[in-house]
């Protein structure tokens, strides 16, 4: 279960990343889907483009329709370098400097060729699913594309939990959208009849990756924590965030991936970085906020050369809270999709938000907080100063703040970023030093 | 059209309108709820919430708009990252600098990520106030958004009438409501005759006319409103070789005053605008016969303005309600400006431009901040604007 292999990354030509199995395994799953959305001309399957926070993927599959996802092709192009000068196609055909950088990169591909990472040109997209879930932005950037592709366009508006909690006529509000809307619109457009009980099947499914994704995040409480949860957490949401949760790849892909975890549990041993096994843990913290990809691995390194481990993030939460109890159940299809998307993290308030973060804290032994502030996402980024006071004074451990941007490579600043870290990890030291001291 | 000899001149209702909007500590609204026991005050953000619902408590709705470039924002930077726009800090400002803490309740409407986790903001910074995320529906079927609607209405009912101590009853609210549909007449008479005279009702008085609004009691606005129409019907005033412009973009964090002043200064008229969208945000009066929650839902479904916090259903109608704005008012040309960060602004910008394009109508963009100081670059883009509609025009 610890096998690990050397590749050479595409963009790499001297510096081996190393992967572990499971990331070669979700390596080939990810490809095989993209292959699949290239292919989709030829194979005359449909395509529905959607978002990650609030995804629909087992309602998508119950009509046969392929799952685009515009966010996770930004990533894609972020961690291939190659976002960067989308980015700047965009602004040069009139997007403000000022707004979301995935909306950026998913326009200035389009208007670049609009290339799938295996080199071969995306279809058009037959219907966009709309769920605006966590991030007003998601409405917008439906808008432009839906000016681009003129193709049918399905809103599902997902409430806010403002009052941190789902209210009745929320979820009534949702399903009666479900059932109303979203549903007889895929059945026009895929020509497929809804059946409920395939969608109860893939929800078992979903269930079961459920289960085994929450053991594999909360294996972060052992010392040393076995995986990195923000850094090596978004590979570890790739499936059930994207494409595959429902489907028997996503059960198979967790089970290997829990076992390959507690075996390295067993043996005492931390995460895999691109550098191979991680020395001493020195450092645990908690992460708040969506991770640069342009400089994915520059990033991670600064991490991981100090012995910092991330226990925990709110960001491999964005596409779905479960390790606090949810779990999709296939006795209410309909209400458990609703509740879904209700409940994903950035639909959270600021004050559940928090509770997230310093329960993580507790939970996970971890030494402090830190906010990667994204520039262009608001949705995240607009309230986290007071997150971090609040987050300090409730757990008295030290926070810091670092700023980077999601796939704009302008906005990545090592030095700045590199300065900080350093600043902090003296003050975790000095903490401790003063609790040792107290003692 | 002679005036009435005890009738107040425009510059006098101006005046009153300019100390209304210049009052950061906003005395109008202390005042008023100091002049009778249990009155109380509910804050509400851009851009739209049924102030019929607060009116029909007995509360003074008070719109708050951010601090513009008159306050000196200094807790509320520390609250937000240099790419936040300028309205939720300095609404903060107000709040920590104990500006608003006569108000007893916020209301955070659904406009934006920013506004959305404001709301959470508040609920930690000053828990003894009611503070509510008001949501609106995305969908515009009256069996599914206008039935959640309709529930959010009512728990907002429930809630104001736990901190009032009694219920807001159905005729109360249909009291209400005929008192804002006039109010909301006498505005659009404003803009109507804004938009057949622009010389007569110049841009910033018609702000600031529509800016006390957002403080006074709707009653005593009407009246402010009605004063206004009339002297500056019966002024006469010296009209400019301006272009006349559709303005868009400022929704929600407010441009500075000297902002608006400048575009007319530099050549620009203008006939239509979407500042303070809640006064004029349902277009027509709403029913007042059966039940005001349905009716109120009906108006906000079918009959509401459309700004980028709305989703548009209908890509052939995206954009359009720009072009008929521009035809109604006989505009010849839209400036876009946007605050600067403004996500639902920006990001809709270039669909509105599209569509602007195709309609072959010219337009400009730029960003301000509410406290914007340098209004030269401005006023040199809408006055090279101007020229060139004019340039084509005579061509």
């Amino acid at each position: 279960m610890t096998t690990q292999t050397k590749i050479v990354t595409s963009r790499a030509p001297v510096k081996e990343a190393v992967k572990d199995a499971s990331m070669l395994k979700q390596k080939e799953m990810m490809a095989a889907h993209y292959d699949r959305l290239t292919s989709a001309p030829e194979t005359g399957d449909k395509v529905a483009a959607t978002f990650v926070p609030g995804n629909l993927n087992e309602l998508l599959m119950c009509f046969d329709l392929l799952n685009n996802l515009p966010e996770v092709n930004a990533i894609q192009n972020g961690l291939r370098r190659v976002s960067g000068s989308y980015v700047l196609e965009a602004e040069k055909i009139g997007h403000s400097e000022d707004v979301c950088t995935y909306v950026k990169s998913d326009i200035g591909m389009m208007a670049k060729g609009n290339l799938a990472p295996n080199g071969k040109k995306f279809p058009n997209p037959d219907v966009l699913l709309l769920s605006y879930t966590g991030c007003f932005t998601f409405m917008k950037w439906f808008e432009l594309l839906r000016e681009q592709y003129k193709c049918e366009t399905i809103m599902l508006h997902t409430p806010y939990m403002g009052d941190g909690k789902i209210t009745k006529n929320m979820t009534d509000y949702m399903v009666k959208q479900l059932k109303e809307e979203v549903i007889p619109t895929l059945e026009r457009v895929s020509g497929v009849k809804f059946d409920i009980d395939r969608l109860r099947e893939y929800l078992k499914k979903s269930t079961k990756a459920e289960d085994d994704l929450v053991r594999v995040l909360q294996s972060a409480k052992s010392k040393p924590s076995p995986i990195d949860a923000y850094f090596g957490g978004i590979y570890y949401i790739g499936p059930i965030f994207g494409a595959f949760r429902g489907t028997q790849d996503a059960v198979d892909y967790y089970k290997f991936l829990r076992e390959e975890v507690e075996d390295r549990m067993a043996k005492g041993l931390g995460p895999v970085t691109p550098d191979g096994d991680m020395g001493k843990e020195k450092y645990r913290l908690v992460v708040e906020g969506p991770p640069n990809y342009t400089s994915f691995r520059q990033f991670w390194k600064m991490f991981y050369d100090e012995g910092a481990v991330v226990v925990a993030s709110s960001y491999t939460k964005v596409g779905g809270v479960y390790d606090f109890g949810f779990r999709h159940d296939p006795d209410k299809p309909l209400e458990t999709l609703a509740e879904y998307c209700l409940g994903v993290y950035t639909n959270r308030s600021l004050p559940m938000r928090i509770d997230m973060l310093v329960n993580y804290i507790n939970e996970y032994e971890a030494d402090g907080l830190l906010i990667n502030s994204i520039k262009s996402c608001n949705s995240f980024s607009a309230g986290q100063l007071l997150m971090m006071r609040e987050v300090e004074k409730r757990t008295g451990k030290p926070a810091a703040f670092v700023e980077s941007d999601l796939v704009d490579p302008r906005y990545f600043s090592a030095a700045n970023i590199k300065n900080r870290l350093e600043s902090y990890f003296q003050m975790v030291d000095q903490k401790r030093a003063g609790v040792d001291a107290a003692a | 059209m002679a005036t009435p000899l005890n009738a107040p001149a425009t510059a006098d209702i101006i005046a009153r309108a300019t100390a209304l909007f210049e009052d950061l500590s906003f005395t109008s609204a202390r005042e008023w709820k100091a002049a009778k026991p249990g009155r109380k005050v509910i804050g509400y953000m851009p851009i739209y919430v049924p102030r019929e619902l607060i009116h029909a408590a007995d509360m003074l709705p008070l719109g708050i708009v951010g601090g513009g470039d008159q306050l000196e924002v200094i807790h509320g930077d520390a609250y937000y990252q240099s790419y936040i726009c300028r309205i939720p800090r300095s609404t903060i400002e107000l709040g920590v600098s104990g500006r608003i803490d006569f108000v007893d309740g916020m209301l955070f409407p659904s406009i934006c990520d920013v506004i959305r986790n404001l709301s959470g903001m508040w609920k930690m910074m000053f828990p003894h106030v009611y503070s509510h995320y008001f949501d609106v529906p995305q969908n515009y079927r009256d069996d599914i958004g206008g039935n959640f609607y309709v529930n959010e209405l009512a728990e907002l009912r429930h809630d104001l009438s736990e901190l009032r101590g009694k219920p807001i009853t159905d005729d109360e609210l249909r009291h209400s409501i005929k008192v804002y549909n006039e109010n909301r007449r006498l505005v659009r008479d404003l803009y109507d005759f804004r938009a057949e005279k622009p010389w007569q009702a110049p841009a910033a008085e018609v702000y600031l006319m529509v800016r006390a609004g957002l403080v006074l009691p709707v009653e005593e606005h009407t009246v402010m409103l009605r004063d206004y129409l009339a002297a500056a019907r019966a002024e006469e005033r010296p009209m400019r070789d301006n272009c006349r412009i559709v303005l868009t973009g400022m929704f929600c964090e407010q441009p500075p005053l000297n902002l608006i002043k400048s575009l007319e200064l530099s050549g620009c008229y203008v006939v239509d605008d979407d500042l303070l969208l809640v006064t004029r945000w349902l277009i027509g009066d709403v029913e007042t016969a059966g039940d005001p929650l349905v009716n109120l839902s009906s108006a906000f479904l079918h009959h509401s303005e459309s700004t980028a916090a709305k989703y548009e259903p209908n890509q052939k109608e995206k954009g359009q309600h720009l072009v008929r704005a521009v035809k109604r008012t006989n505009a010849e040309g839209v400036i876009f400006a946007a605050p600067s960060f403004c996500d639902p602004a920006l990001l809709e910008r270039p669909m509105l431009q599209h569509v602007l394009k195709d309609a072959g109508i010219p337009y400009i963009a730029f960003k301000y901040a509410e406290n914007s100081g340098q209004m030269q670059p401005i006023r040199e883009q809408a006055g090279t604007f101007a020229d060139s509609i004019k340039l084509w025009s005579a061509a």
